[in-house]
């Protein structure tokens, strides 16, 4: 009784809420304060063709980093709790014969997927996307891996550096920001007036190597993820 | 003014149906339907994103959201079902 009063209560609150925004809800006809600053100067002052991409690396890239490092908290806490010992990456999992259709289409899917995701997180300034879903796309591709194959061996040696080094090199441009131009994760560190040429591929100054770095780590820290879940699919 | 109606149209069934496949997800007894029934609605959420001309959030929807929350539900269910026998 007490659960379902409480329970109309939290909706009654929220419908309120929601009741609100709606009703104060008015269609803007221009952009208003610093979303007109980003939209008027952003292609100047970046260089990045994709203005989303500029707003998330350069002047919100402090959050970037943020999100980068609650991902590899991810990344950590699972690893934690699945307690995989190192035998657990050598042993065989017992699975269900995989079907020759899934076989033989991973087989020509999974190069195009994995150059998919990089030249979405190589074009992340010039067209939708960027590190985080490049990063995706490609652990999408190991997903698809290991679902073809459950017994497939992951080097994770291999993803555990590419992981470190790609975040290490991340925080290290950031750096280098401060220290060459205005301040942290500043884009440009070639110079003021190296921004390259607008809409190009090497243009926008540190923004296609930062973006680059992140889609790495991504991409290496889902499929870490991913893997260890395969592994501790054997213990019974 | 005709595109604006076909969106609005187009908006209004992916609502109705994420909405259906929501209580799918929630009330369905079988677990394993109600996993594929939330990787469903995120996979409509990521065409209504697509549609309200934002393709860097569909893209992350479709990859993470419909992809590989969904796979790794299927781990987490596998495993919790070995250790329930």
């Amino acid at each position: 009784m007490l659960r379902n009063i409480l329970i109309a209560l939290v909706i009654l609150v929220m419908g309120y809420m929601f009741y609100n925004t709606y009703s104060n809800y008015e269609t803007r006809t221009e952009l208003a304060g610093i979303s007109q600053h980003f939209a008027a100067q952003g292609a100047d002052e970046v260089g990045a063709a994709n203005l989303v991409t500029a707003i998330v690396v350069t002047y919100r890239g402090f959050d970037t980093l943020g999100e980068v490092t609650i991902l590899f908290l991810t990344a950590s806490i699972i690893a934690f709790f699945l307690k995989l010992k190192d035998d657990d990456f050598e042993g065989k999992i017992d699975h269900r014969e995989t079907s020759e259709l899934l076989v033989t289409a991973s087989q020509i899917l999974i190069p195009i997927i994995f150059l998919f995701g990089i030249y979405v997180f190589m074009n992340g300034h010039l067209t939708p996307g960027g590190g985080f879903q490049g990063g995706a796309i490609i652990a999408t591709g190991v997903a698809l891996m290991i679902l073809a194959n459950p017994n497939v061996k992951i080097n994770y040696h291999v993803i555990h550096w590419v992981e470190s080094v790609s975040g290490v090199s991340f925080v290290i441009i950031g750096i280098l920001g401060i220290v060459l131009a205005g301040g942290f994760l500043d884009n440009k560190i070639f110079g003021e007036d190296s921004l390259g040429e607008f809409g190009t591929l090497f243009s926008a100054g540190a923004i296609p190597i930062i973006y680059s770095f992140v889609g790495l780590k991504v991409g290496a820290e889902i499929s870490n993820i991913l893997n260890k879940y395969q592994k501790s699919q054997k213990e019974a | 003014m005709n595109n604006q109606i076909l969106f609005v149209g187009i908006a209004i069934v992916i609502g109705i149906v994420s909405i259906v496949l929501s209580f799918v997800a929630i009330h369905n007894k079988k677990l394993s339907i109600a996993i594929i029934a939330a990787g469903v609605v995120s996979l409509f959420a990521s065409v209504l994103y697509l549609l309200m001309a934002a393709p860097d959030v569909a893209m992350t929807e479709a990859s993470i959201g419909s992809g590989l929350s969904t796979l790794i539900f299927f781990y987490v269910l596998n495993k919790i079902k070995r250790s329930d026998a």
